[in-house]
């Protein structure tokens, strides 16, 4: 475990336009030639199917160098069961709330399961 | 679960018994300190989950400020800089976390840092026309809100981990607790109990053959005990039948003479005689052999 998380220094961010920017003004955008992580960014917008939106969670998922992945809620929500369903440690994945789309604590999957385990603390 | 069937197929010998009840030790004083690790695991992730519930509540916050400033940014530049930006990715990002181990019982959880590099700046001709200003606040506040999203990651995979590590533990526990102590108690108690039926079998055993002894004992003393009154009363009935031959001899030799006298008063038949005279022989030697005997018992 020490080793896989030496290895992982990357962001990746799903996320709309202007999330998106703002991620990518913070820096962490990497862009390369190498097959399969040409990019660790995606724009999703309303209008990505969920088909694509779960091709593009689990390409950033099975990727060795991504530590956080970044999503935003109104499109976790999206493939809700595919994300409570992850259980693995690395890349944490993040929920992280949109311009038009307010943080919900309540359909966070890591905070669900907080809540679940302490009852409702 | 009957007390029968819950225990480990073992011979109940003594040696058996001794490697049960150091496995009994073994598994109390793992019980114990698996039981300690799970409740360091479980302070901490208390702390954790509280952490996290504080950390996502200033996470929305922080978005939302992050959000303004771009608003901002559209706002002095006049159009949107999405595309703009995207284009301008370098192939080194500049925001990266580096992974730090933390040990808290044995248990390695992974502390993501911020690593930014200062040196690349891939948006230098964002903003050239206007709002440089504006981009340049905004760059800064995703850094920071990134950086929040680093430490809520963080937190976040310590929480995945330990709930992990803590699932693990208690289940361990539990299955020391209930299932590995009761069946290593239950083994003992029937090699226990399986020698005390070996010993009170020996017991028993032992308790026979003294008594089948004591019976031959009995016997044989019996038997020589007999075989002396028997001896006793041979030699008294010797005596008595030798006093009585003495006695009887006596009388013969005074009958003898008699006999004589009168044989040779009367001169009668010479068979006669001769028979007295064999029986006279006879109670002579067997006299002498009593006398013999006597004399033995006397020296025994």
């Amino acid at each position: 475990m020490a080793l896989e998380a030496k290895n992982r220094t990357l962001l990746a961010c799903m996320g709309d336009d202007d999330t998106i920017t703002g991620m990518l003004l913070a820096g962490i955008g990497q862009v390369t030639t190498e097959e399969g992580k040409e990019t660790n960014f995606k724009i999703c917008n309303d209008d990505t199917s969920s088909d694509e939106l779960l091709k593009t969670f689990n390409s950033f998922i099975n990727r060795n160098d991504i530590a956080i992945l970044l999503i935003n809620q109104h499109l976790a929500d999206k493939i809700r069961i595919e994300i409570d369903s992850y259980s693995n440690a690395f890349p944490a994945i993040l929920e992280i709330p949109s311009k038009d789309h307010p943080y919900d604590p309540e359909k966070d999957s890591v905070l669900r399961k907080v809540r679940r385990l302490f009852g409702d603390s | 679960m009957s007390g029968a069937a819950n225990r480990e197929q073992v011979f109940p010998t003594r040696m058996t018994l001794g490697v049960m009840k150091g496995k009994l030790k073994g598994a109390q004083t793992g019980h114990s300190l698996l039981k300690r690790k799970s409740e360091a695991l479980t302070k901490r992730f208390r702390d954790i989950t509280k952490r996290i519930d504080d950390a996502k509540r200033k996470m929305g916050r922080v978005m939302q400020t992050a959000a303004f400033s771009l608003a901002e940014v559209s706002y002095a530049t006049g159009g949107n800089i999405g595309f703009q930006v995207q284009e301008s990715i370098s192939n080194n990002a500049r925001f990266k976390v580096k992974a730090r181990q933390e040990n808290v019982s044995g248990v390695y959880l992974p502390q993501f840092e911020a690593d930014i590099n200062e040196s690349i700046n891939d948006f230098k001709m964002t903003g050239l026309g206007r709002g440089g200003q504006q981009v340049q606040r905004a760059r800064e506040v995703y850094s920071k809100a990134v950086e929040t999203l680093v430490d809520l990651a963080s937190l976040q995979t310590a929480f995945v981990i330990l709930d992990d590590v803590i699932k693990v533990t208690n289940r361990r526990v539990n299955a020391i607790e209930h299932v590995i102590i009761p069946r290593t108690e239950n083994t003992i108690s029937y090699i226990n109990s399986e020698l005390d039926e070996l010993d009170r079998e020996e017991f028993y055993r032992l308790k026979k053959v003294q008594e089948k002894k004591q019976i031959a004992v009995a016997a044989a003393d019996a038997e020589a005990k007999a075989k002396k009154l028997k001896a006793e009363k041979e030699r008294l009935e010797a005596l008595e039948s030798k006093k009585a031959q003495l006695e009887a001899a006596k009388e013969n030799g005074e009958n003898v003479k008699e006999e004589i006298k009168e044989t040779e008063e009367a001169k009668a038949g010479v068979v006669e005689e001769s028979v007295v005279e064999e029986e006279k022989e006879e109670e002579e030697e067997q006299s002498g052999d009593l006398v013999a005997q006597t004399e033995d018992d006397v020296i025994f």
